[in-house]
This record gives structure tokens, sequence and C-alpha cells, in this order.
């Protein structure tokens, strides 16, 4: 069962340390050493919200700014956890960490995922969870102690968190029947990225997907 | 001293966002946000795909020709074999090697 998790995980792993070795390098040029990055991605453990911490770190923010910024770039973080509702009801003592672990990587892993067995899906859930917990920490601790010496040769690694995404997003379209959530999704994604451009495209793309998906909704249950 | 107050910010903001929706409609939850669980997980997928992919520029060289070609492998690689692990292994060696040669 560990060994599954463990396996289900894997696609995680390298992006997981490759972008937590750019988190670290990057946390200590702004003069923040490995204490710092391990702490960070212990109890923060949202990596572009990590990324954009450091900014905030270092130009001086306020708590307010601080807040609000946070809101920003983890708003997604609410849909995530709405679609899990159902999922982790009934997950005990796993419940509060399986929550607080729920990043986007853990989320695409597990939002589909109907594990080894009924009765071994939350401890299951919990260790792919742990174990990417561990990969951020690990990549963000190296690369704190690496400093500016990464190898060069990994360039590119960074794609396998966009493999990761398109490969559940293929399997989706091949388990599902109903395509209309998902065509969704990517044409207002897309729309949005035009329209409000790469740095300010996420909130509303959120909010076009939840009203589209909630019209189409009730369009569903009107009778005929 | 600030560091730690603003790294204490972020992370119970972030914990808050992701605990909210189980604490409001935890017990009992409604029909329509069943509903949004059922559909949202496609649609943000969808989403963060393109997420990842949002500073490839189709205007400018190389035109985003190495996201697309490794990203079709992917998707090829995972309707053929359904693994991810391979499909994720072979998109990712194909950037790799088409980001130092385009």
């Amino acid at each position: 069962m560990i060994s599954k998790a463990f396996y289900r995980s894997l696609p995680v792993m390298a992006g997981y340390i490759v972008l937590g070795i750019g988190f670290g390098i990057l946390l200590r040029n702004a003069g923040f050493g490995v204490l710092w990055a391990f702490a960070m991605s212990v109890f923060i453990y949202a990596g572009s919200m990590q990324y954009v911490g450091i900014g905030l770190l270092t130009g001086g923010a306020s708590v307010i700014t601080t807040i609000i910024t946070t809101i920003m770039v983890n708003a997604r973080h609410l849909f995530y956890s709405i679609s899990m509702i159902d999922k982790y009801k009934n997950s005990g003592r796993y419940k509060p960490y399986l929550i607080f672990a729920l990043t986007d990587e853990t989320y695409s892993l597990l939002c589909d995922d109907k594990g080894p067995s009924a009765d071994t899906i939350d401890r299951y859930r919990f260790y792919v969870s742990l174990f990417n917990h561990c990969y951020w920490i690990t990549g963000s601790v190296i690369g704190s102690l690496l400093g500016a010496v990464l190898p060069f040769s990994t360039r590119g690694i960074e794609f396998s968190m966009t493999a990761l995404f398109i490969a559940s997003f293929t399997e989706q379209w091949i388990t599902s029947k109903d395509h209309i959530p998902a065509l969704t999704g990517l044409i207002s994604t897309v729309f949005c990225l035009i329209v409000f451009g790469a740095d300010r495209f996420l909130i509303p793309s959120m909010l076009l997907i939840t009203l589209i998906l909630t019209i189409i909704r009730k369009r569903e249950e009107s009778p005929k | 001293m600030t560091a730690v107050i603003l790294i204490a910010a972020m992370a119970v903001t972030t914990m808050a966002l992701r605990f909210l929706p189980f604490l409001i409609f935890g017990n009992k939850t409604p029909g329509y946000i069943s509903y949004l669980g059922k559909v949202l997980p496609q649609a943000i997928i969808a989403l963060l795909v393109v997420y990842c992919l949002r500073e490839v520029s189709v205007i400018t060289a190389p035109y985003g020709i190495p996201e697309l070609i490794a990203g079709i492998s992917v998707a090829l690689m995972q309707v053929w074999k359904r693994n991810a692990v391979l499909s994720i292994l072979l998109g990712t060696v194909i950037y790799m090697i088409l980001i130092r040669i385009i």
C-alpha cells in the first residue's frame, strides 16, 4: 500500500525537487538560509506562493499586503477543497493533514484516484500527500544548501510538472463520457489568459469556469 | 522578526483557504457543491495545463514548438499505455532535448 502510494507520487518527485531547489536558491540569494527554506516549505507548502513570498520578504511588505497576495495567488485552493469535500468526508484522523497538504499536484493525483482498495484509501491518500510534501521540503533544503551551484544540465526538467497535468487531463478525458467540464476549463482559461494576461488570469478563469458550469447545471435540471 | 510574521501570515492564509470549504460544507454537502466537486476537477486540470504554459510565446521563436511537441507526446503516450509515469518521463525527455536543439 505504501509502495503503491510511492509509485503514484513518483511523477511529482522530479518536479517538486527541481522546483524546490529553485525556490531554495532564490531564497538564499535573498538572504534567507536553509532553516527559512525548511520552515516555509513545511508550513506554507504552496509552491507558487513561496516563490511570490520571497519578493514579499525582501520587499518589506506589510502583513495586510501579504495576506491579500496570498489569497489572490492561492484562491484556487478553495476549489480544490470544494471538490474533495465528499472524498475526504470520512478520512478521520488523516483528514486535517490531507486538507493541509492539498497542493496543485497532490490534487491532480488524488482527485480521481480510487486507490488500491476502499478500506485503505485514506492511508493511501495520506502517504501520497506526505511523500509529495517530503519531496518539496527536500528540494528546497537542497537548493538552499547548493546555493548557486545548480547543474546546468537539468534545464527543462520543470516540464515534468506540465506533463503531469497533461497526462491527468488525457486520462480524465478517456475515462469520462461528458467532456463539457474539461472543454469549459480549457476554453475559459485560454480566453481569460488572452483577455487578462499571464499575471492575472487565474482568478477570472476560476470565476468564469464556475459560472459556466453553474449555468449548465441549471439548464440540465430545469424541466424540458 | 518581520519575516517570521510574514511567513506565518502566508501559512495561516493558505491553510484558511484549504480548510474553509470543509468547515463550511463539512457535514451536509449541498447538491450544488457536490456537483461542483464532480465537474470542477476536469475543468481545473485543464486550467492548470494552460497555467503551466502561460509564459509560452507563440509569436516569438521558438513559437512554443517544444511545448507543443512534448505536450502532444505526453497525451499520445497516455492514450497508448495509460501509464502517467511513462507519459511524463517521455514528454520531459523530449522537451529537454528540443529546447537544446531548437
